[in-house]
């Protein structure tokens, strides 16, 4: 009983899988490219910087970062409180 | 710590993983990287150095309270720089082409690229990549003292 549903689950789950790469949207060619077109666009005169990523990532997106930086120091601090017993 | 053959290779490789990770945080606003894969870099070669020499060698060169005020400089720093444009908006570029620090205004289209352009992003991917390369260097010296601790016991 047990294997047979874990059969049909796989089943479903790869069915899913197979249909939505069938129906993929073709790569390099985005539903909705206003945003693409603005930074590729503006980016370079707006922020001055030739690499757009950097660009988005600490300029137009610069909260999303900190959100990371955050990410990152809240990892640290969780790694020296398992390791504070330790050290003491 | 492990034998002559890896030490060597680490004297020679230490200080072109430091150079080439200090690069891709300083160019961060002209080619592929930033501060955070950067600082990675950095972090990369604290772990080969603290694999090589094993953690009682390293710890007198490098120590973890350092290391924490060293990323409190760079957290502070980005949201210090953050702060520093409020007052258009939070996270402001107020030095692009300002003419001042970096305010260099870049050219338009395809270019080798000005390292005196883009305003506040070469600050932050310092600040950012000081961060990181504490942060992960003093995750890195945590477990091998974790590690050597486990051993012991």
């Amino acid at each position: 009983m047990r294997k047979y549903v874990l059969l049909a689950a796989l089943l479903i789950v790869s069915g899913f899988m197979l249909l939505s790469a069938v129906d993929m949207h073709p790569f390099g060619s985005p539903d909705r490219e206003d945003m693409d077109k603005y930074f590729i666009n503006n980016a370079q005169e707006e922020v001055s910087a030739n690499n757009v990523v950097t660009s988005i990532v600490f300029d137009y997106r610069g909260f999303d970062t900190l959100g990371e930086a955050t990410v990152l120091f809240t990892a640290v601090v969780g790694v020296s409180l398992i390791f504070r017993r330790l050290i003491k | 710590m492990m034998s002559k053959i890896v030490r060597t290779i680490t004297n020679i490789l230490y200080s072109s993983i430091l150079i080439f990770g200090f690069y891709i945080i300083m160019h961060g606003h002209l080619t592929p990287g930033g501060g955070f894969q950067g600082g990675a870099v950095v972090a990369s070669g604290i772990a080969l150095v603290l694999i090589a020499y094993g953690y009682d060698t390293v710890k007198s060169w490098m120590k973890k309270s350092n290391l924490s005020v060293l990323e409190s400089i760079g957290a502070l720093g980005f949201i210090g720089i953050a702060f520093l444009g409020i007052g258009t908006t939070f996270f402001y570029n107020f030095l692009a082409n300002s003419g001042g620090l970096f305010g260099d205004p870049t050219v338009i289209g395809i270019n080798p690229g000005n390292l005196d352009t883009s305003g506040v992003l070469p600050l932050m991917n310092w600040a950012v990549g000081l961060k990181v390369l504490a942060g992960l260097g003093s995750v890195v010296l945590l477990m091998a003292y974790g590690i050597r601790k486990g051993d012991e016991e």
